[in-house]
C-alpha cells in the first residue's frame, strides 16, 4: 500500500525558490511562465491496515509544518 | 550555581561556542545529547544551538523538534523554564511550537554569512534586559533559512505583545517586519537567528552578544 503526500508552501507565503526557477525559465526563453511554486512529494510505502487518517496524523506531527505548508494525501 | 544545559544533535556546530559564551558569564554548563530523554537536574535555562541539526532533512529543525531531548525542553518551558535558541535552535524552537512562525529560505535565497546591525526591540526580558530599546548592536549571522514568517495575526500579537527581542537594522533575508528574534510568551524562551554567542569574547572581534549572557546570569545569580 501506498501513500503520496504533496507539501506545498501555503498561498500568500513567498516562495524564494519558485521565483528563482521562473526566473531562470524566462532566461531561456520560455516567456509564458507567470508563476512557479515548487513543493514536496514524499511517497510513503505502508503496511496493509494503514489508512488516510493516519497519513493525515503523519502530516500534521511531521511531514508539513502547517505555519507554512499546506499539504495532499493521495492513497494508492 | 546557575546551571545552563546545551543541547547537541547530530550537526549541531555552534554547541561549544554557546556553552563558552554561558560559561564565561559564571554558568555550569552541561552537554546533553539528542537521545536523552531528560535535562540534567536544576536546570535554569536551555540553549539550543546553531548548525544543521539532522542535516535540516525534511525542514531545518523538523525532525530535531521530534527528538526525545526536545520533549524535555517542551516540558521544561512548560514549566516555566528558560531557554535560548539560536540560528537552527530557533528553527527547532519554532518546529516545537515553543515559539510561533516558521524561518523560511531566504528572500535572496544565499547563505548569509556577517556581521549585521541588530535593534533591541525590547528591554523587558531576562535576555535584553541589559540593552536600552533601540539600541544597535553587531552580531554575526549565518543562515540560508532566516527569513523569519509568521501571519498577519501572530505578527500584530507579537508587536501588541511587546514580544519581538530584536529586528535588523537593514533586513538581510525578507524577515516579516525586520524581525530577527522573539519572546515566548511568558518571555522566557528568546529564539533568534542572529549569534550572540559568537559576539561574546574579545577574540571575536566584537562583544555586544556578552550583555545578553551577563543579564541571564544576574536573574539567576539573583533567584
Amino acid at each position: 500500500m501506498k501513500a503520496r503526500v504533496h507539501v506545498m508552501l501555503k498561498n500568500g507565503v513567498l516562495d524564494p525558490q519558485g521565483e528563482a526557477v521562473r526566473h531562470a525559465l524566462g532566461a531561456l526563453g520560455f516567456d509564458k511562465v507567470e508563476g512557479v511554486r515548487q513543493g514536496k512529494v514524499i511517497d510513503l510505502d505502508l503496511a496493509e491496515g494503514a489508512t488516510e487518517a493516519d497519513v493525515t496524523e503523519m502530516c500534521e506531527k511531521l511531514l508539513a509544518n502547517t505555519v507554512i505548508e499546506s499539504y495532499s494525501i493521495e492513497m494508492a | 550555581m546557575m546551571k545552563a544545559a546545551v543541547v547537541v544533535f547530530p550537526g549541531s556546530n555552534c554547541d561549544r561556542d554557546l556553552a563558552v559564551a554561558f560559561e564565561q558569564a559564571g554558568f555550569e554548563v552541561s552537554m546533553v545529547w539528542h537521545k536523552d530523554s531528560a535535562l540534567p537536574e536544576g536546570v535554569d535555562i536551555v540553549g539550543v544551538p546553531g548548525g544543521f541539526s539532522y542535516g535540516d532533512y525534511l525542514r531545518c529543525g523538523a525532525i530535531a523538534a521530534q527528538s526525545p531531548i526536545c520533549q524535555a525542553v517542551v516540558e521544561h518551558t512548560k514549566r516555566g523554564g528558560y531557554a535560548l535558541g539560536v540560528c537552527n535552535g530557533f528553527q527547532i524552537l519554532t518546529e516545537t511550537g515553543i515559539l510561533p512562525g516558521a524561518l523560511l529560505r531566504n528572500a535572496g535565497l544565499k547563505y548569509i554569512c556577517r556581521t549585521v546591525d541588530l535593534k533591541v526591540a525590547t528591554a523587558d526580558s531576562a535576555f535584553t534586559q541589559g540593552y536600552s530599546v533601540g539600541d544597535e548592536i553587531g552580531i554575526p549571522i549565518a543562515h540560508h533559512d532566516g527569513n523569519y514568517f509568521a501571519d498577519a495575526e501572530t505578527v500584530k500579537m507579537l508587536q501588541d505583545q511587546d514580544r519581538i527581542a530584536f529586528t535588523y537594522a537593514e533586513n538581510p533575508n525578507g524577515s516579516v517586519a525586520d524581525i530577527a528574534g522573539i519572546l515566548s510568551e511568558n518571555r522566557r524562551v528568546l529564539g533568534m537567528m542572529p549569534h550572540p554567542e559568537r559576539a561574546a569574547d574579545d577574540g571575536h572581534g566584537g562583544t555586544d552578544g556578552t550583555a545578553m549572557f551577563r543579564a541571564l546570569s544576574g536573574i539567576f545569580a539573583n533567584a
